[in-house]
């Protein structure tokens, strides 16, 4: 058996720290966790927008028509699409969350069941919403 | 022993340690993310379907909507709540990814002064709409 060179105190600090994505094999639940984070900056960029939005309403009609102007082109129908199925993705997932707070389905295979549930309902709620969205905007 | 009695409270180290942690905190940040979480939940149902039914609407029926005291008031339950619970969220996101103490504090004081900034516009944009409303 050969014995394996210690490692250099200065590799040390090199060490990759907590969530260290680079060394995961890719796996449904890590995925699902940092997509978790992902929609939640998504969502905190939207929220900046959404008030915007209502400073404009509330400041008045030249200031409300641009608002829906700009979300009425395509950079803007895309970034609401985004936002709700950000929102969809967190608010499922959430769920799953607060669930595993309460301190159920904390198994491997309850969370791969789960995380597939949380899966398939964001793809139909989500192509529902956006087509219910899309087809009323015309 | 000479350490313990240097300090003025009767507390145990362990006493003092318990339920604060290095943050100073306790768990006050994940029992408000959890809180927070809970009010959001069906604050964004109700924020979808605002958004679902005004998506076509004219200037004046989206104010009468949002004029609602009803909605106003909820509305600016979920604009605070959902700036309070993002700013949680991008805490946790900035101390587990930067490393460097500097940019760390820096981007944390701009994430909680933009949280406030924004949430206090939010309920003072609601607040406008709902009382001036005619």
């Amino acid at each position: 058996m050969a014995v394996e060179a210690q490692p250099k105190i200065s590799n040390h600090a090199k060490r990759p720290l907590s969530p260290h994505l680079q060394v995961y094999k890719p796996q449904l639940t890590s995925m699902m966790s940092i997509m978790h984070r992902g929609t939640g900056v998504a969502l905190c960029a939207g929220a900046v927008l959404i008030a915007f939005g209502l400073l404009a309403l509330a400041d008045g009609y030249e200031s409300w028509t641009y608002f829906r102007a700009q979300c009425g082109t395509l950079i803007g129908k895309l970034v609401i699409s985004a936002f709700l199925l950000a929102l969809i993705y967190h608010w499922l997932n959430g769920l799953r969350h607060l669930g595993w707070d309460a301190g159920y389905g904390l198994d491997i295979k309850t969370t791969y069941t789960t995380g597939k549930l949380v899966a398939i309902l964001f793809a139909v709620i989500g192509a529902a919403l956006l087509y219910f969205g899309l087809r009323s905007t015309t | 022993m000479s350490k313990r009695s240097s300090t003025a409270s009767l507390k145990s180290p362990l006493g003092v340690a318990r339920g604060l942690g290095s943050a100073k905190e306790g768990v006050g940040h994940w029992w408000y993310q959890r809180l927070t979480a809970i009010a959001l939940a069906p604050l964004s149902i109700l924020f979808v379907w605002l958004v679902l039914h005004l998506l076509n609407a004219e200037y004046d029926v989206v104010r009468a909507t949002i004029a609602q005291p009803f909605i106003a008031v909820l509305l600016m339950c979920f604009m605070v709540s959902l700036f309070y619970h993002g700013q949680l969220g991008l805490q946790t996101i900035i101390e587990d990814y930067i490393h460097q103490r500097a940019l760390e504090l820096t981007l944390l004081i701009l994430v909680k002064f933009s949280a406030l900034l924004f949430s206090v516009a939010s309920v003072l944009a609601i607040a406008r709409i709902a009382l001036t409303n005619s």
